[in-house]
């Protein structure tokens, strides 16, 4: 293998590593807004029994983000380096401006949220929680605003082989900005409303709990039910603008070779690239004409449309995108049965809907993962589509560096990650209960003066 | 006003606050398996469990200002220091996560402490090993025909390991004992401190022993260098560098040995601001020498602008509220207070 494909394979490990770390705790952060909120108005001790439950795993995930985030701010340069050459005139004022707005803001109050309970009056705690959330929202907004550059690149010219900003408006909110990120926030949503749902119904399942998880799946249930519908439209409206820009990962998407008005949908399908056809294919007739252009006739661009070497590889972006589209499916089933139960008041002992829940924890990880996918292998050849090809992006450097970089990585990355699904089970283990001795203090009690007596030796964690 | 000038200055700050505030948590890990008991060790990572994650995200911020304004260094020093940067990155993973995996680990305890101590020492080794490497220089060639790319690495991938560059490694790892270790005599108390600043002594000879060799050295073998510090009498000019110097490593020895609380600290700091100052003074005006300098490697005026208005905006706000989350958590670290959240 070269440096190429190995830095490609280095890359994509590191970012899909990397990206179910911030899909959690985007969401989590405002779950913990919303907990945090909820136990200042009602002081009802389960909301903070929430708040200070899930918080540890947001600590745990957020450490997680942080670290292997840091790899990619450098990978850019040590993998990519003609790439970064290129468009650093583009990438690196967009990376900066995260770094300023989200990744300062989320640590400097990160600490307050986790350490400042009693250093901080309620209110100030109050307002670091909410930063946070807002700086961890802010850097989705920067960093997909950069990732849909290389999508839909606008408000830049090549001059002397090197990209050159020339509006900076066009740039940030370049054509598929603003799917994407609304896209990837209802996703941050989903992923983290099936993982406390998942939580949730464990507990209530066990009777463990009972009013702290009970408000915890509503919660969950109420954000499940508006998010997953609302991911099918924006998903949909996101379909027909990477149809408009690039077409031939839409062509990969729906398994089309042939340009075609009335185009079938392709329920199943293995593609063949080398043949350029499809085997076994299931089709129902002009869906996907319907659905990508509104009309039943409507025309949709084949991958034969490009020579062989400009088309993206088509199995990842076939199978991600079924296995994306039909999750989000799943997820709005989920919901609407969440909210059925929960009106006729039978969330405790719906046995059915706790396991469905139980099952369903880490599926939002999978779809996010699916659909980055389509995203990203559809965008191939292209680095920056239609300017900056990946061939054209990767460093001079030896194959042996990446190829040792790259198997520490896997190690690396394997251990980290066995670890803090353990850990993660061991704090859900303990549970979110505070100690029944200060059960009674709890209620009114400032966050300080709780966390002062319940503070434990050592030994003890 | 040269906008290039002020990208430069502003990389030049945020690299000197990354060394400063992540050398103290980076020392900190360093000393950590010398302290005599668990209960020490407890206290010293609280000292800094509230501020590591603000700390290193100066780093981030170096690199990707780096990556906007000289994307050309970025793309260059990046592809030749791959192995050291790789190095560095891992090592910051481990210390990373050993923060939080620590705390909540009973068994597996001593291995992240281990992860911790072993992450720290390495990043710092490795960002001594990255400066040595940039002193020594890059070797860069044209990029392939019609890529568009004027310059970029042309050397081997271990040009950056040499005696000098382990040199600056262990220098740097002393260095960061040192603001460590002045740290710790600054926010504990009792045992742990009376530790700390014995500690802090012998850290403070590791230093000064480095900066010596580096200081001594560099001229000797990098013309340029010489040249700098030598020609037309710039000896003379630059006399307050190495004499300021002098005064700050004597008077930090003699506050640690009155015992002093928050002297050492601040003392320590200034030892290091010498220090990276007198290693900008050689340097300047190259970024990477030989063939990078502040102004051939600058980024188009257009992103140049993007970045100062957004550095210009929002800085100060993060200057401010990194002062606030140092209040917050000011004064001495109590025993043993867990890690409460």
């Amino acid at each position: 293998m070269d440096a190429l494909l190995l830095s490609r394979i280095q890359f994509g490990f590191t970012v899909g590593f990397h990206i179910l770390f911030p899909t959690l705790t985007i969401g989590l952060a405002w779950f913990l807004v919303f907990f945090e909120a909820r136990w200042r108005r009602t002081q009802q001790a389960h909301w903070l029994e929430l708040y200070r439950f899930w918080v540890k795993i947001f600590a745990l995930t957020f450490g997680m983000g942080v670290v292997s985030g840091l790899v990619l701010s450098y990978q850019f340069g040590t993998n990519f380096s003609r790439f970064s050459e290129l468009a650093g005139p583009v990438m690196g004022p967009l990376l900066s401006v995260e770094v300023l707005t989200a990744f300062f803001v989320e640590a400097g109050f990160l600490g307050v949220m986790l350490f400042g309970w009693d250093k901080v009056g309620p209110r100030l705690h109050f307002l670091a929680t909410l930063l946070v959330a807002i700086g961890t929202t802010n850097s989705a907004f920067w960093i997909l605003s950069a990732n849909s550059f290389m999508h839909t690149p606008q408000g830049a010219e090549f001059v002397d082989g090197v990209l050159i900003p020339q509006d900076w408006w066009a740039i940030v909110f370049n054509p598929s900005f603003p799917y994407r990120l609304s896209h990837m926030l209802l996703a941050s949503g989903l992923t983290t409303a099936l993982v406390i749902a998942g939580g949730s119904a464990w507990c209530l399942s066990r009777g463990l709990y009972c009013e702290a998880s009970r408000s915890a799946l509503k919660t969950a249930i109420a954000v499940l039910a508006l998010a997953a519908p609302a991911q099918i439209v924006i998903g949909d409206f996101h379909g027909l603008n990477v149809r408009e820009h690039q077409p031939m990962k839409v062509a990969a998407m729906e398994g089309l070779w042939e340009t075609t008005r009335g185009a079938p949908l392709v329920a199943f399908a293995w593609p063949d690239q080398a043949a350029q056809t499809n085997r076994f294919a299931v089709e129902i007739p002009k869906l996907a004409s319907l659905i990508l252009t509104h009309e039943l006739d409507g025309e949709v661009l084949g991958l034969s449309e490009v020579p062989r070497a400009q088309q993206p590889p088509v199995l990842p972006v076939f199978f991600g995108f079924r296995l994306m589209v039909g999750l989000g499916f799943v997820f709005v089933l989920l919901g609407a049965s969440g909210v059925w139960t929960w009106l006729r008041g039978r969330l405790d002992d719906a046995t059915r809907l706790q396991q469905a829940f139980m099952l369903a924890t880490p599926l939002g990880f999978v779809a996010t993962l699916a659909g980055w996918i389509v995203a990203e292998t559809g965008r191939q050849p292209w680095l920056v589509n239609g300017m900056i090809r990946t061939a054209d992006g990767v460093s001079p450097i030896p194959a042996a560096s990446v190829a040792v970089s790259l198997a520490l990585f896997v190690l690396v990355y394997g251990l980290l990650f066995a670890a803090y699904l353990y850990f993660v089970f061991k704090l859900v283990r303990k549970g979110p209960a505070l100690p029944e001795t200060h059960l009674e203090a709890m209620r009114g009690a400032r966050p300080g003066e709780l966390l002062i007596d319940e503070a434990e030796p050592q030994g003890a964690r | 006003m040269d906008l290039t000038l002020i990208l430069a200055g502003i990389i030049v700050f945020g690299v000197g606050a990354y060394v400063i505030l992540d050398g103290f948590d980076l020392g900190v890990g360093i000393l950590f398996p010398l302290i005599p008991d668990d209960a020490m060790r407890d206290t010293a990572i609280n000292s800094i469990a509230p501020v590591w994650d603000g700390n290193e995200t100066w780093l981030i911020l170096g690199g990707a200002v780096l990556f906007a304004a000289f994307p050309v260094v970025y793309a260059v020093a990046l592809s030749a220091f791959y192995i050291p940067i790789m190095l560095l990155l891992f090592a910051l993973i481990f210390r990373g996560v050993a923060f939080e995996f620590r705390f909540k680990a009973t068994r597996s305890k001593n291995w992240w402490s281990r992860a911790f101590t072993g992450g720290s020492t390495l990043a710092a080794f490795a960002q001594g090993l990255l400066l040595g490497g940039i002193l020594e220089g890059v070797t860069t060639g044209p990029g392939p025909q019609g890529s568009g790319i004027a310059l970029e690495f042309a050397g081997g991938s271990f040009d950056w390991l040499t005696p000098f560059s382990v040199i600056t490694g262990l220098g740097v790892v002393g260095g960061y004992a040192l603001l460590g270790a002045t740290w710790l005599n600054m926010k504990t108390e009792d045992g742990l401190r009376d530790w700390s600043r014995a500690a802090a002594r012998t850290a403070l000879y590791v230093s000064l022993l480095a900066l010596a060799v580096v200081s001594l050295y560099t001229p000797l073998k990098f013309d340029y260098i010489a040249e700098r510090w030598f020609a037309d009498m710039h000896w003379l000019s630059l006399s307050p560098v190495p004499l300021a110097t002098a005064v700050v490593a004597f008077s930090l020895y003699r506050e640690l040995k009155a015992g002093s609380h928050y002297p050492p600290f601040f003392y320590a700091i200034a030892l290091f601001l010498f220090g990276y100052l007198g290693i900008g003074i050689s340097l300047w005006p190259h970024i990477l020498p030989p063939a990078l300098t502040v102004h051939n490697a600058a980024a188009p005026e257009q992103s140049q602008v993007f970045v100062l208005v957004a550095l210009s905006i929002t800085l100060p706000m993060v200057l401010i509220y990194t002062v606030y989350a140092y209040w917050v958590f000011r004064g001495k670290v109590e025993a043993g207070a867990g890690y409460t959240h």
